[in-house]
């Protein structure tokens, strides 16, 4: 074991699930050699999902339908509100629907070099076969999906794609297809074979003789804290983007889930890979409390630009076209204002870094929908995007027909998440991580309209298939009550719930969550740098010990506390946060979207280092320092080139 | 800007509740309504006070979480707005603005301005569905929905379930919702097959949850945030006689 300055090396890990042989007969393969449970013996099986966003809620009714004895948690008050929910632009699948070229080899080959070779060839190549099966599964549950005349479906390019392989409805895709899933959960229930608990949050994980059994949740609106013990665990719970306090996330968004399965022993996978979306509305003020997207497929017909002078104020009207820069189609003449995310976000902010930047504090671009008005017409372009139209102006207050809507990166997913191998099982056995939580798809950067393929893929398809292997050794042995490892996560929750409400404070939670999001977005955001990350890994430091010395939680246990609950969550944030800026420094290379500064080609484009960093980092917690533990990764199909959009 | 606030306070579902005034100053415009609860509760911990319990997540009008009756409109005095969306720009210096919870019998309060909507879930549980387990489906473009058609169901699968509806219907009716649900599956040839199942099964849910009878005042539509259409319930009712005959 060698010593950096804030971790230790650990032994390289691997995938042992992850079959050989040619790709596309892998997940066929996986499937023929996983165990299966008999139907009879899946009701003395109890499988604990937490989560009911899209890879929740498809998990668990999946798993009920499979006839598993079924126990879902979500912290909201229906399962309905879980944030995919504002997933607006859509769901890519190989349909090749459009007969423009597209195949499952090219959404995969796409995925992979989208994430700028930072992904597991084997996992995604599965994503890219099962996208297809989405489709017809949504569509028989009676997803509203946009259609032509012809009453087929209609499909649009998005987000970096030369092909038109994304479904969609009208801007609320991530709606309809929660609403498809929520519905099937509901029928579960109805069924018996699905326990759903609402308005409860899981804020242990129970690690028994080295397999995931239970969790330890607390009934938000009693106070109540339980132990549920089953015979395994499903986190779907989601991404870490409100670290960063503003984000598009919801405001529930939280690590917690993850974060105590890591500190039980899961390690965590690429941390400091964090997706900056290039199109949200600006900030207007101190007081904001979150950022709105405004879905990236109004790049598909807007145009972005800024005045090519330094401090222009004039009205966008006033603004002659030949004094206009419309840097990414001058700069990326091939891909244009479909760019990638990550390059986008990256030339907003270096146009703002110059003085050019628009709107208060000179921190937004323009997109234009003149051109596509003047072309298609205003109701054309209504019928497209009326509802994001809408929504801009009623949080703005300008109307975006007559004014090119300002927009400005946030940060929006994060593709790190818990490790998972090819089954989505973590390194803990027993305990499986679907979605957004989990690391495996998405490499460095997650290509447009592909969250939603991977939560349903997950949930719907590979997780009800990989889990029987592992469910095939249970049920296992009953967890008698007093047991040591259930006492002492039950304890962990009862005394920290104990100490804040204890703690005689004089801040309030949300103001320390709104200065350390502060220090990630600075030093943790769109750029980083070797000094940047030090630095803010001293202040994170500083800011947590203040915390824990004067945050001020009001209320009691024993009841709805709006309070208590933020306070778990940020705590949680500040370790999250040390452990980001430990994975940024130390991944010196640039990719995707993480940008280190130091690593950059003359252009200002991200440059991979292969020779040294083709690797997931996986990190193990302990009390000190944490530990790095390396999966070397292969590229059998697509060989590694720079990622060129010029 | 500076306002007065009076708000809904109630410890908890047995607790009888009261209007409490509030005075908070220096709101911008551009903030949103629950950022504007926001400070206020900040306000009230820096006073040792309890902060104001309300329902949100998302904030961009979509998870249909926030719920509050604003000056005795569902969601404010802004159309096809939720309340996360209402921004203070619509309110001028030295206004009173009244804010409690949704009213309804099958809406409990909970704490403060949050209330117990699961009755919508149960309601969903009866039907809101189309059976179709994971794996069975035929390719997707086996079944062409016409575009009207296709076009229609969106418009009414467009509901939030934020309960909006049956806050600002004088009978506390959750016809609204419901009838959404039936007209959004009803619409889609696949959801054919337990078209009559489907509406008698969720109107007795929904009267067992002990929502009031719909007498069309139409307050629900004119209060949804996603300006849901009354024509929804004529498709109801006449989903339901249909199946009721059947049935008898």
């Amino acid at each position: 074991m060698s010593t950096h300055e804030y971790y230790v090396d650990g032994d390289p890990i691997a995938d042992t699930k992850a079959p050989d042989g040619p790709i596309n007969e892998r997940w066929e393969r996986r499937r023929f050699t996983g165990r299966l449970v008999n139907p009879s013996n899946r009701r003395k099986l109890r499988v604990i999902v937490v989560g009911t966003g899209l890879a929740g809620a498809s998990a668990a009714a999946t798993l009920g339908e499979l006839g598993y004895r079924v126990s879902n948690y979500c912290f909201q008050d229906s399962p309905r509100r879980a944030h995919s929910i504002a997933a607006q632009g859509g769901i890519n699948a190989a349909k090749n629907y459009r007969n423009d070229g597209d195949s499952v080899y090219r959404l995969f080959y796409d995925t992979v070099k989208g994430g700028d070779f930072r992904s597991r060839e084997s996992n995604v190549h599965r994503l890219a076969e099962v996208s297809t099966e989405i489709i017809d599964q949504c569509v028989a549950q009676g997803v509203p999906f946009a259609r032509e005349y012809g009453g087929l479906l209609d499909n649009r390019s998005f987000g970096g794609a030369q092909v038109s392989r994304t479904f969609y409805a009208r801007g609320q895709t991530g709606q309809q297809l929660l609403l498809g899933a929520y519905q099937a959960l509901e029928r579960q229930v109805a069924a018996g074979t699905v326990e759903l608990h609402t308005r409860h949050e899981m804020l242990e994980l129970v690690v028994v003789e080295g397999r995931a059994r239970g969790i330890v949740v607390r009934d938000l609106v009693t106070g109540e804290v339980t132990t549920e013990i089953g015979d395994a665990v499903v986190l779907a719970t989601g991404g870490y983007g409100n670290v960063f306090f503003l984000s598009t996330n919801a405001k529930g968004c939280n690590v917690t889930a993850s974060w105590r399965a890591h500190r039980q022993g899961a390690y965590f996978a690429n941390p400091c890979y964090t997706q900056i979306h290039p199109t949200c509305i600006p900030q207007s003020g101190e007081h904001q409390s979150k950022l709105t997207l405004m879905s990236e497929s109004l790049r598909n017909d807007g145009r972005v630009w800024v005045p090519k002078a330094h401090g222009d104020d004039r009205a966008p009207a006033d603004i002659p076209e030949d004094e206009r820069d419309y840097y990414l189609e001058r700069r990326y003449p091939a891909f244009g204002n479909l760019v990638p995310r990550d390059i986008a976000s990256r030339a907003a902010k270096a146009v703002c870094d110059e003085g050019r930047g628009v709107g208060p504090g000179g921190l937004g671009v323009y997109l234009d929908f003149a051109d596509a008005i003047g072309r298609l017409g205003e109701d054309a372009v209504k019928a497209k995007y009326g509802n994001l139209f809408d929504m801009y102006e009623r949080i703005t207050g300008e109307n975006p027909y007559e004014r090119p809507m300002r927009i400005y990166p946030a940060v929006h997913y994060t593709m790190g998440g818990l490790w998972v191998d090819y089954d989505l099982q973590s390194n803990i056995p027993g305990l499986f991580v679907t979605g957004e939580a989990n690391f495996s798809d998405h490499g460095a950067n997650r290509l447009g309209a592909s969250a939603l393929m991977q939560g349903l893929s997950d949930g719907y398809f590979v997780l009800p298939n990989t889990i029987s292997d592992y469910l095939a050794d249970g049920p296992f042995e009953a967890v008698p009550e007093g047991h040591e490892a259930v006492d002492a996560a039950r304890k962990a929750v009862d005394d920290r719930i104990a100490f804040f409400l204890g703690n005689d404070g004089d801040r309030t939670v949300d103001s320390f969550h709104r200065e350390l999001g502060k220090i990630m977005w600075e030093y943790c955001g769109m750029e980083r740098t070797d000094e940047g990350l030090r630095k803010a890994i001293g202040l994170i430091r500083d800011l947590k010990d203040e915390f824990y010395k004067r945050v001020k939680v009001t209320g009691k246990a024993a009841e709805l506390n709006q309070e208590l609950e933020k306070a778990g969550r940020v705590a949680d944030f500040f370790e999250l946060g040390e452990l980001m800026c430990i994975d940024a420094l130390h991944r010196t290379e640039s990719c995707g979207g993480h940008f280190r500064a130091e690593s950059q080609t003359q252009d200002g484009e991200a440059l991979r280092d292969d020779e040294h960093f083709s690797y997931v980092a996986a990190w193990e917690f302990a009390e000190s320092e944490p530990v790095l533990h390396k999966e070397s990764l292969e590229f059998e199909y697509v060989k590694p080139t720079q990622r060129s959009y010029k | 800007m500076k306002l007065r606030l009076r708000i809904w306070r109630q410890a908890g579902a047995e607790d009888k509740g009261k209007m409490v005034p509030y005075v908070i100053d220096g709101i911008s415009e551009d903030a949103s309504f629950l950022e504007m609860l926001d400070v206020l509760n900040e306000q009230l911990i820096a006073e040792g006070e309890d902060p104001v319990a309300f329902d949100h997540d998302c904030r961009e009008g979509i998870c249909g979480a926030c719920s509050l009756m604003i000056d005795g409109q569902a969601h404010g005095p802004q159309g096809a707005t939720t309340t996360c969306q209402l921004h203070m720009r619509q309110y001028s210096d030295g206004d009173t603005i009244d804010i409690e919870p949704w009213r309804a019998g099958a809406f409990p309060v909970v704490k403060d301005l949050v209330v117990d909507r699961s009755s919508f879930d149960r309601i969903i549980q009866a039907g809101g569905y189309i059976s179709a387990p994971t794996g069975t489906a035929p390719d997707a473009h086996a079944v062409p929905v016409p575009k009207p058609d296709a076009d229609a169901a969106f418009s009414a699968a467009a509901c939030i379930g934020c309960g909006a509806c049956v806050a600002a219907c004088p009978n506390g009716s959750g016809m609204l919702f419901m009838a959404a649900k039936v007209a959004h599956l009803g619409l889609m040839p696949q959801g054919q097959p337990e078209r009559h199942t489907r509406v008698l099964g969720m109107v007795a849910a929904h009267d067992e949850a002990g929502f009031g009878g719909c007498t069309n005042t139409g307050e629900c539509s004119a209060a949804c945030p996603k300006e849901i259409g009354l024509d929804v319930i004529g498709r109801l009712n006449a989903d339901f006689r249909k199946a009721a005959t059947r049935a008898a």
